[in-house]
């Protein structure tokens, strides 16, 4: 396998280094190593890769990079909250911090060029200097010249210096309305059941056979691999789950070869895990913790989700009960609900053409402030007089979000929310209140 | 203030801070105070009891807290230490950033002590890296990052709070140079951890840890999650994560509604990061009654509040915001009014001041105790001598108030025990007829007589049906509860109790003989009965023979049960007697709920309106006091338009409006009615119109509508 990866440039060792820390990305190593050519040779001045999350394409790049010494800025979007901190870390990287300082406190792209070329006419390239960029969708919402001109970098500072960008997006998403160079598009394939096989028994357990590790593997794909194949969250899922694989070997009821009894024992304990853990509900500390346990107690632990019961005062749940119902009832119908004698108005006379599908299906509705308190005053059984103390629970009920502010925080006159809370949790609220909120609701009717 | 500059120009002058003389809380107190010769003395007891309150708070406030604290402090420990681990599971979690979901409750203000303590804690014991961010400075990622940074590397070095305010700013200017960004922390923890490792002796940042980790963790509070913008917060968990293998990195989400709102905030893709731990506070209800226990429901403080004043306090506690905090600073203010308004209160205070204090009374404090309501319902009650004698002697007066103020001492000495009694007897009773919780039953307490109240009688009747093992149980405890009081009447009580206590225990291997039978007795009405058809007939039967048997059949257990609770009655009756009934209590008693309502739980809207419809009350001039709530033509322009927009419907026409407007302006501008220009609009009538309508427009009571031209529309929550 590792005769895939030659390149005249290079040596033989550490190719062959490279290729064992790159298992199942061999092609797509091979086929950079031959864009890049040899470490004097200008390269291509900009590559994009780009694939799903966990498919390999920073481990390759640092990896390349590393083992094959090259002189290299890795860079992640994330982290640049100014484009000034991005030219500084590829200054720093290339020229030391003697060329970062030289930048001025608002640095634009004219001033990095200048630097750069300033400082690379002192120290020219040798070999190809590399700047890669994860994560870069985000270059999409700076400065619109920034990608532009990253892309013809090499042009631009007359240097042989090759940009490579990171993404989990298409090209195609990344390309300006006033279009710019191409950069060579790579994909990196998401991995393949034997692929994925491969790479996760590569942490084995330092106690336990290579094969042992495989085949626990093996069955752990065989669960999980139908609903998930994002490496991260597999590995995760091993370390997880190993501890439990093992018992019974450790209390020596199995051998090691005896897979079958392995896999009847573990599959269960798979199973619960595809339910909770896959969402990262319970932690993966709380989760050996209750493995441990569980012969005691079963299953006391309740995930993330489980716990969704909110105190709040009593008036906060009738303008939560209040914002509920205008979100979700047309403003019409008010009269139908709030006002003594409203008469007897059948559902088919509010009928609108567009109503008849549920308000339920389409979301909550923005309402103003006004309809708010008038609803809330209507519902909240006692006199309550409009204090200052109500006004400022409608903001806390915005902090906590359960309301949503929907016009701009700078509108004082006539403010805007929506209801942002689920039909289960208003229902469990009004309980409390004993407020029978279904009769209030005109989906319900 | 002059300048050695010789050009002309603007010069800011700071003032400096020696020149600004501020005036003490105490003369802020004396200022305006009711009966001000003995103010300062007033002022240092509310002082005094209000720093033991503070004090009592803030330890009780961290007792309740310890749990939950300690368990976080575990937390972190272990996550410090299991990162220093080098075993396979911890290797492979290595790339998860440890996370505490603190659960809290969403009293927010109440929030604030508690992350203090806990950062102060973590500060102490486990690392002195800690930085607790709020949502509201950390708009955007770059302020987030720089605000991590700050409290970082600024805690280290800064100690005094203007050194702080000072190191930001420098500490600001340097970050720019370098771009704040996570790498600099990096660096900076490395420098840091390597020179204590070393042990350098000059740096001695007194760490009572002795095996501590090498590496103490990093630890970042996100003290509101909910309030972060999603955004923000999960750039920098990425970012984080990328540094976590450099940088022990550890985060505390404080969160006010459920934890399912990490969920809600974070994707999968950066959750996944974390590796979150779930910690759940005491309810705030829970808090409020152990503060209520600790703070009300003793007799360590003389200070009281009185029935109404509780109502609403607990009101806006339960119906508001469920602050603990707003629920003592109430006390405070009530403290605060008491002392003030009250020239009486200066016998509010230890048994001993108090009687030291009556002595020193001058003759007008006196006379303020002779107009005292329940001094003069005492003063009544005494024979015709004792009552001059009351009401002319001031020596004998003096002596008969240091009576008077032993027996409210005593009066709370046994009021407080009683009433934890009665609670724990009816506290587990069906529908809870005298409520849940003790604050319930202290309530009633505080309005009327209790044993009065059809709940009591219900609650009572209720007791009588009690089992014998549960009735047992019961009075133990409620034995238990008066072991502690001193009073020798509660003593001789506890006496009884326990002696009744004995008894029911007796019982036990007394009733080892059968109960005498009755069968005999109630067969023979039984077999009356089958010979009558009648309905009410058989009513009546069934009705006597219950009496009957009632009256004539009661087991020793019986006869005991009633008389344990006809004891518990009689405590009931002599001890929690509601204090207004108590002589002098107004000395102690703060009434004035309508203050205390109006302080807390203000009313923009009703404030406005009183404002515009009696502009007398705030400007204070004479000119524009009038009967019957008509406002008088001499009023502010905004006074009359408001008056005027009153009389209008939904949609206003503005040039009604404004001849309206002009006829009342001439009337006050003394024009005769009859001349031509009366009631013509001139200019500057114009232009006052205008004005007076745009600020109703900004109050909130019109607004401009496309329905109609010149047309406003009215508001229907006006100034809401």
């Amino acid at each position: 396998m590792a005769a895939l990866l030659q390149h005249p440039g290079y040596e033989e060792e550490r190719l062959q280094r490279v290729a064992e820390q790159l298992p199942c990305r061999e092609v797509q190593a091979g086929i950079l190593l031959s864009l890049m050519g040899q470490p004097h040779q200008y390269s291509y001045p900009s590559i994009f890769i780009y694939g799903h999350r966990a498919s390999g394409k920073s481990h390759v790049m640092h990896v390349l990079l590393k083992e094959l010494e090259l002189p290299h800025a890795t860079v992640s979007c994330v982290e640049c909250v100014s484009v000034a901190l991005l030219f500084e870390q590829v200054l720093l990287s290339f020229f030391g911090c003697d060329a970062a300082s030289l930048l001025p406190r608002s640095a634009s792209l004219s001033d990095f060029v200048r630097i750069y070329r300033q400082q690379c006419s002192q120290s020219p390239a040798k070999q190809t200097r590399y700047i890669v960029m994860e994560k870069a969708e985000l270059l999409r919402d700076t400065d619109a010249n920034l990608l532009p001109a990253l892309l013809r970098l090499q042009e631009l500072v007359e240097d042989n210096v090759t940009i490579i960008l990171l993404s989990e997006i298409v090209w195609d998403k990344f390309r300006p309305n006033t279009g710019c160079f191409e950069p060579l598009l790579l994909h990196f394939p998401d991995y393949s059941k034997g692929e994925l096989h491969t790479i996760l028994s590569q942490d084995r357990h330092p106690s336990y056979s290579d094969e042992f590790y495989s085949s626990y593997i093996n069955i752990l794909l065989g669960v999980f691999y139908s609903v998930c194949r994002d490496l991260r969250e597999l590995r995760h899922l091993a370390a997880l789950n190993f501890s439990k694989f093992c018992e019974p070997l450790e209390e020596g009821k199995v051998k090691e070869t005896d897979t079958h009894k392995l896999w009847r024992n573990i599959e269960p304990h798979l199973k619960k895990a595809m339910q909770t853990v896959y969402l990262r509900e319970v932690s993966s500390v709380q989760w050996e913790q209750m493995q441990q346990t569980e012969e005691k107690e079963n299953g006391a632990l309740r995930g993330l989700s489980a716990h969704t019961h909110v105190e709040l005062p009593y008036y906060s749940k009738f303008l939560l009960i209040a914002a509920y119902l205008a979100s979700y009832n047309p403003a019409r119908t008010d009269k139908r609900f709030f006002l003594k004698h409203h008469g007897k108005i059948r559902k088919t006379n509010f009928l609108k053409k567009n109503e008849k599908t549920s308000n339920h299906l389409l979301g909550p509705k923005p309402f103003p402030l006004d309809r708010l308190l008038a609803i809330f005053y209507s519902v909240v059984d006692s006199r309550v007089a409009p204090t200052a103390s109500i006004f400022s629970q409608i903001s806390s009920l915005v902090t906590l979000q359960l309301l949503t502010q929907v016009s701009h925080d700078d509108q004082l006159d006539a403010p805007k929310y929506k209801c942002a809370v689920s039909m289960d949790f208003i229902c469990a609220i009004s309980r409390t209140v004993n407020f029978e909120i279904v009769k209030y609701l005109y989906d319900f009717l | 203030m002059s300048t050695s500059s010789v050009s002309k120009g603007c010069f800011v002058f700071k003032p400096s801070a020696k020149k600004k003389k501020t005036l003490s809380l105490a003369d802020h107190f004396i200022h305006g105070c009711e009966g001000a010769e003995n103010s300062e003395k007033r002022f240092k007891l509310c002082q005094d009891l209000w720093d033991q309150i503070k004090t009592d708070t803030e330890v009780l406030q961290d007792e309740l807290n310890r749990n939950i604290l300690d368990s976080l402090l575990d937390f972190t420990r272990k996550c410090s230490s299991t990162r220093q681990h080098s075993d396979w599971a911890s290797q492979m979690r290595a790339s998860e950033i440890p996370t505490a979901a603190l659960v809290l409750g969403v009293n927010v203000p109440d929030h604030d002590m508690t992350f203090q303590s806990l950062s102060d804690l973590l500060q102490q014991s486990v690392t002195p890296y800690v930085a607790s961010v709020q949502a509201k400075e950390c708009g955007a990622l770059k302020h987030l990052i720089k605000r991590v940074l700050e409290r970082l590397m600024g805690t280290v070095v800064t100690v005094d709070d203007e050194e702080e305010e000072e190191a930001e700013q420098t500490s600001a200017q340097h970050h720019k140079s370098v771009h704040c960004s996570l790498s600099t922390l990096c660096d900076w923890y490395n420098t840091k951890t390597k020179k204590s490792n070393t042990g350098t002796p000059g740096k001695k940042r007194s760490s009572p840890v002795r095996d501590g980790p090498q590496q103490p963790p990093v630890v970042i509070i996100f003290k509101d999650l909910e309030a972060f913008n999603p955004r923000v917060l999960q750039d920098f968990i990425l970012i984080c994560s990328r540094y976590i293998e450099r940088l022990p990195l550890m985060f505390i989400f404080g969160i006010a509604t459920s934890p399912s709102t990490i969920q809600h905030l974070l994707p999968h893709s950066v959750s996944s990061l974390l590796c979150i731990e779930l910690f759940q506070s005491l309810s705030c209800t829970q808090h409020l009654a152990t503060v209520i226990d600790k703070l009300i429901l003793t007799k360590q403080f003389p200070f009281k509040l009185n029935g109404k004043v509780m109502q609403v306090l607990i009101s806006i506690f339960l119906y508001h915001d469920f602050s603990v905090r707003k629920f003592i600073k109430g006390i405070q203010l009530a403290l605060l009014e008491h002392f003030h308004s009250q020239p009486l209160s200066v016998l509010c205070c230890k048994k001993k001041e108090a009687l030291l204090n009556v002595m020193q009374l001058d003759h007008l404090d006196l006379e303020r105790i002779r107009h005292l309501l329940s001094f003069k319902r005492y003063v009544e009650k005494q024979e015709p001598r004792e009552q001059v004698d009351l009401l002319t002697d001031d020596t004998h007066l003096k002596e008969v108030c240091q009576k008077l103020i032993k027996d409210l001492h005593k009066y709370h000495k046994n009021y407080y025990p009683i009433l934890r009694c009665l609670h724990t007897l009816t506290s587990s009773l069906p529908r809870y007829p005298l409520g849940k919780q003790i604050r319930e039953l202290h309530l009633i307490c505080l309005e009327k007589n209790v044993w009065e109240s059809e709940d009591y009688q219900s609650a009572m009747k209720l007791l009588k049906m009690l089992a014998k093992d549960e009735l047992i149980a019961l009075l133990q405890r409620c034995a238990e509860i008066l072991q502690p009081a001193k009073s020798k009447k509660i003593k001789s009580a506890l006496v009884q109790l326990e002696d009744m206590l004995t008894k029911f225990k007796q019982l036990d291997t007394v009733a080892a003989e059968p109960p005498p039978t009755v069968e005999d007795s109630i067969t023979s009405p039984l077999k009356h009965l089958q010979k009558k058809t009648d309905l009410a007939q058989l009513q009546k039967t069934l009705l006597e023979m219950n009496e009957s048997r009632r009256a004539k059949k009661l087991s020793p257990f019986e006869v005991l049960r009633n008389e344990a609770l006809e004891f518990i009655d009689s405590l009931v009756k002599s001890h929690l007697s509601p204090p207004e009934s108590q002589v002098l209590n107004e000395v102690c008693y703060y009434t004035s709920s309508a203050t205390v309502r109006r302080h807390l739980n203000a009313t923009p809207r009703t404030s406005i309106q009183a404002a515009l419809n009696s502009p007398f009350y705030y400007l204070q001039n004479d000119r524009l006091k009038t009967e019957d709530g008509t406002v008088s033509n001499a009023a502010p322009d905004i006074c009359i338009v408001y008056k005027l927009h009153l009389e209008c419907g939904r949609l206003i026409n503005l040039y009604d409006w404004l001849e309206a407007y002009a006829t009342v302006v001439s009337a006050a501008e003394g024009n005769d009615p009859d001349s031509d220009n009366f009631g013509k609009v001139d200019e500057v009538k114009h232009a006052r119109f205008i004005r007076a309508v745009s600020e109703l427009e900004f109050l909130g009571f019109i607004k401009s509508t496309k329905q109609k031209t010149d047309h406003v529309a009215r508001l229907t929550w006006g100034g809401c």
